[in-house]
């Protein structure tokens, strides 16, 4: 909680920095306030009780604790990532708002006990993103970005809430445990409704975590945004949106799994198809990377199919996306300085190796996490969910995701070979700052360690 | 310890060899895979001393919640294939002494990496454990056959590496499968015991399910036909060492894996489909040597006939019979010798010529007489003339399948037939004869090229006179494997 008010707080700070003109300071005093939230974040993870805040609206338990702190560093990774982007782009200080109000709705998302907070946390995630998207005021692309992810992203909303208003009407109450409670004694006689705004709820969260067939907005709004900004969609938004669908689904619509789990394998049947097909065929590396983030999406909703002890859902789930967050940074911060003037082709890549190993040798790991080769973390997360979804008897699923898992290694593999092989002539080489330096070196290390240790995170709990 | 000692050997000195500064540490390389063949010979010594002896196991927990241990340990059949692999492996980094040759630190680390994960398949006693190194010998490989290929690298290679994924992530789904069905305590357990008893407590049906999953794994890898589209594609199209590796090494992999793996963890889906693997095997044995027959690209060639030689392989192993088992490991460790010598020849062969078309080479018998010695030895070694290393495997398998159908056994042994035909005929086209061209000069070989031919030869009449050295542990493999399925 302490976590939350110091994020708030850096905020507000970040708004008025430009007024008492400390935008100097700014960057280290946001790096410094987001350490000291997970600082207080592994703080509480001891107390042994769980603490609710505002009338029960919000409960920060170890599950929230841990989803919160897993935001907090991937925040404090991408600050630094994004440091030179601010530097040559500008309006530092607003950016920084609207990051750190976006990463307040993010962790609210992970924290939620009642319906009202979740559904404020979505907007105080997205509304600042929509922004963000369009924050290249002078690219046609990030507009359109901007647009289509309001448009979407407002349509979205839309459904969240006629769906907690139809299940308010059912059940009286906006409180998740009472809503669970109640389910769990009525079953009975639910009214049809109820199912209706279950359903209602779990097309707006399909639509947030963009899983197929809700995805459409995805790449375009990743393609034309700023990729430093398109990092931090695939990420802490990500995360976000996956541990809140846990909450509600593994949590308070639990009694009704026959409903959901129905509608969710089959649209992840559908979106493992879907993403992973499409994004064969890109030619451009960014849109190649939006779908497999939809792909992404899909196998952190199989491990919520698999329907098992919330307990080892957040385990698997905190895995996967930390796992992807810190393949998904290294992806797209070298995707950034790569690009080159023909745009972010695959040939953007090319000669990589030749014409700067560090980055290319972060970028094969990144990529073959991506694609869940052993020892890299991504193979875990893969296994974590192939295995859980085994324990709940969807082999046909199964063989659906290696399939869809084998071709996502194609498209990863095509980066790798162009690195390796494509012709470097004519191409200088890439200067990486010191900062960015770090971040990939800290994210390899990371995917590493966790692949040849992933009982530091499964056995968290 | 032994074992410890058998992968940080070669995983330390890749990591030298990883270092940013590329200076073609050739000696250093050398030597470590050196020091790795001596401490094979050390477990060689004290296995025979004393089969159970502490140093050839360790085990410690890795994952607790899902029962993952890191179990390793050197039983009869994984010591030969460390022999052979930490044999070859000096073999291959000394092929690349060669003039003109210019490798990097990289190229040798990378071959390095890949015998420590082949030797933790090998001696891998869990099944994640297994599944981790299977997966791991694949990327060194990759990034060989990608960074230092010929023309069609970026195709041939992304094609091999999606045939193996894809097989191996089917095994993985397939050794997933029995893990649910493990218990130990009350505990799932990834152990190979547990994985064992977990198999055979299956139905006839489950059983069946899980062997082509795991099967498929293999059968690509081996390669059995008609899994086998990547093969000639990626053997002609890999760096010579990579091809070495791949032919030499990888391959042995997936059946060794049958034999220690499939076959006692399913054995009434052995049973059922063992039959259909055969006919599969037999099928490729005539089929590739026709195709070989026809080949006159040395390279291809030589993919095509080893084609032929892991098919008797599979076919011996899943006749699942004492003589068929033991007579596929000694042609393991035949064939491994012998294919590496070929495809080292093929680099000579192509450097000194200027081609790889057989049609065009000829009359070399007559410049170098000691070179086309040594080929004949090898080439005798293919064909498993007695008294090389080739005879008793190719023997023993032969009966192994005659045991099991004897009109397999009819069939798959053409392959002596075959082999004797195509073998000799090369011989023929490339030594014999008249040079083709009239100012060609074929010159004498290089010391380092020299030393290899003549490990080799040794190594393949040293085998075939005395293969007791290794045919009674291949014996107990034999035994100890159908121990386990019966």
């Amino acid at each position: 909680m302490i976590g939350l008010i110091i994020i708030i707080g850096l905020g507000i700070l970040a708004m008025i920095s430009e007024i008492f003109n400390f935008k100097k300071l700014l960057h280290p005093i946001v790096l410094v306030g987001v350490i000291a939230a997970g600082t207080f974040n592994l703080i509480e993870w001891n107390q042994p009780v769980k603490i609710q805040y505002f009338d029960n609206m919000l409960a920060f338990d170890r599950p929230a604790l841990a989803f919160s702190t897993v935001i907090l560093f991937v925040a404090l990774l991408w600050f630094t990532l994004s440091r030179t982007y601010f530097k040559n782009g500008g309006h530092l200080v607003d950016q920084y708002t609207l990051v750190l109000f976006m990463m307040v709705g993010a962790i609210i998302l992970t924290a939620f006990t009642n319906m009202t907070t979740l559904f404020l946390g979505i907007e105080i995630m997205s509304i600042p993103l929509y922004v963000l998207a369009a924050s290249k005021k002078g690219d046609p692309a990030s507009n359109e970005a901007g647009f289509k992810y309001l448009l979407m992203g407002a349509f979205a909303s839309s459904f969240l809430l006629f769906g907690i208003a139809l299940v308010y009407g059912a059940t009286a109450s906006f409180d998740l445990a009472t809503i669970q409670n109640f389910i769990a004694t009525n079953q009975a006689n639910l009214p049809n409704f109820f199912y209706v705004g279950v359903v209602f709820i779990l097309v707006a969260m399909l639509f947030k975590i963009s899983v197929a067939p809700f995805h459409f907005w995805a790449p375009d709004v990743y393609e034309g945004s700023p990729t430093v900004i398109t990092a931090l969609m695939s990420t802490i938004v990500k995360i976000a949106g996956i541990a809140a669908f846990l909450d509600l689904f593994i949590g308070s619509f639990q009694d009704v799994s026959f409903l959901w789990i129905k509608i969710i394998s089959v649209i992840a049947a559908i979106s493992l198809v879907v993403a992973n097909v499409t994004a064969g065929v890109q030619t451009s590396v960014k849109r190649m990377l939006a779908f497999s983030s939809v792909s992404h999406a899909t196998f952190m909703l199989l491990a919520i199919l698999a329907n098992l002890a919330y307990n080892v859902s957040v385990e698997t789930l905190l895995y996967y996306s930390l796992s992807y967050a810190m393949a998904s940074l290294i992806a797209f911060g070298i995707l950034d300085l790569v690009k080159q003037d023909e745009g972010y082709s695959f040939k953007s890549f090319n000669g990589l190796y030749v014409r700067n190993p560090f980055l290319a040798i972060s970028m094969t790991i990144a990529m073959l996490s991506l694609a869940g080769i052993p020892l890299a973390s991504g193979f875990f997360a893969k296994y974590f969910v192939l295995s859980s979804l085994f324990d709940s008897g969807y082999i046909y699923l199964n063989v659906l995701a290696i399939i869809a898992a084998v071709i996502g290694a194609c498209f990863y593999f095509k980066v790798i070979i162009a690195m390796y092989n494509g012709d470097s002539e004519n191409r200088k080489k890439i200067q990486v700052e010191t900062a960015q330096g770090v971040v990939f070196v800290i994210c390899t290390g990371v995917i590493i360690v966790l692949g040849a240790f992933p009982g530091l995170i499964v056995e968290l709990f | 310890m032994l074992t410890l000692l058998l992968l940080g050997i070669p995983f330390l000195a890749a990591l030298i060899l990883f270092a940013p500064k590329d200076r073609g540490w050739k000696n250093l390389a050398l030597i470590f895979s050196l020091v790795e063949f001596v401490v094979s010979l050390v477990a060689f010594v004290i296995y025979k001393q004393n089969p159970a002896s502490e140093l050839l196991h360790f085990k410690a927990v890795w994952i607790k919640s899902l029962g993952i241990n890191f179990d390793v340990s050197i039983n009869a059949l994984s010591l030969l294939m460390i022999l052979l692999t930490t044999f070859l492996i000096p073999i291959i980094i000394l092929s690349t002494y060669k003039k003109g040759v210019k490798t990097s630190n990289k190229f040798l680390g990378l071959i390095l990496a890949f015998q420590m994960a082949v030797i933790g398949v090998f001696m891998a006693n869990d099944g994640f454990l297994f599944y981790i190194f299977w997966e791991i010998t694949l990327i060194p490989v990759y990034l060989i056959c990608l960074l230092w290929g010929g023309e069609n690298r970026s195709k041939v290679t992304l094609k091999f590496f999606i045939y193996t994924l894809i097989g191996s992530l089917f095994m993985l789904v397939g050794l997933i499968m029995l893990y649910h069905h493990t218990n130990v305590n009350g505990l799932k357990s990834w152990d190979i015991q547990a994985l064992y008893a977990a198999g055979r407590s299956l139905d006839f049906a489950q059983q069946g399910l899980i062997f082509w999953f795991i099967f498929i794994a293999f059968a690509v890898k081996i390669p059995i036909f008609p899994f086998h589209t990547w093969q000639p594609d990626t053997y002609v199209d890999a760096p010579i060492q990579g091809t070495m590796i791949l032919s030499g090494i990888m391959l042995k992999m997936a059946t060794f894996g049958a034999i220690k793996w499939l076959l006692p963890m399913v054995p009434l889906g052995v049973q059922e489909w063992g039959t259909t693997v055969m006919v599969l095997a037999i099928i490729g044995i005539v089929y590739t040597s026709i195709i070989a027959l026809g080949q006159n690209e040395y390279k291809r060639f030589n993919a095509y006939i080893s084609l032929a030689h892991v098919a008797v392989i599979a076919a011996a192993i899943f006749s699942g019979t004492h003589q068929g088992i033991q007579g596929s490991i000694m042609l393991m460790l035949a064939h491994g010798i012998n294919t590496v010598g070929l495809f080292f020849i093929s680099e000579i062969l192509f450097r000194k010529t200027g081609t790889t078309m057989m049609d065009e080479m000829g009359g070399i018998r007559q410049q170098n007489g000691n070179f086309s010695t040594l080929f004949l030895i090898i080439v005798l070694g293919v064909v498993a003339l007695p008294l090389t290393s080739g005879f008793i495997g190719e023997f023993l398998s032969l009966i192994g399948i005659y045991q099991f159908n004897p009109y397999f056994a009819a069939v798959a042994g053409l392959s002596i037939i075959f082999g004797a035909v195509y073998m000799l005929r090369i011989f023929q086209k490339i030594m014999l004869g008249e040079s083709k061209n009239e100012n060609f000069v074929f010159g004498k070989l290089e010391p380092s090229e020299n030393i290899v031919l003549i490990i080799i030869s040794i190594a393949i009449i040293g085998l075939g006179v005395y293969p007791a050295i290794l045919n009674d542990i291949a014996e107990t493999a034999a035994y100890e494997a159908l121990l386990n399925i019966k």
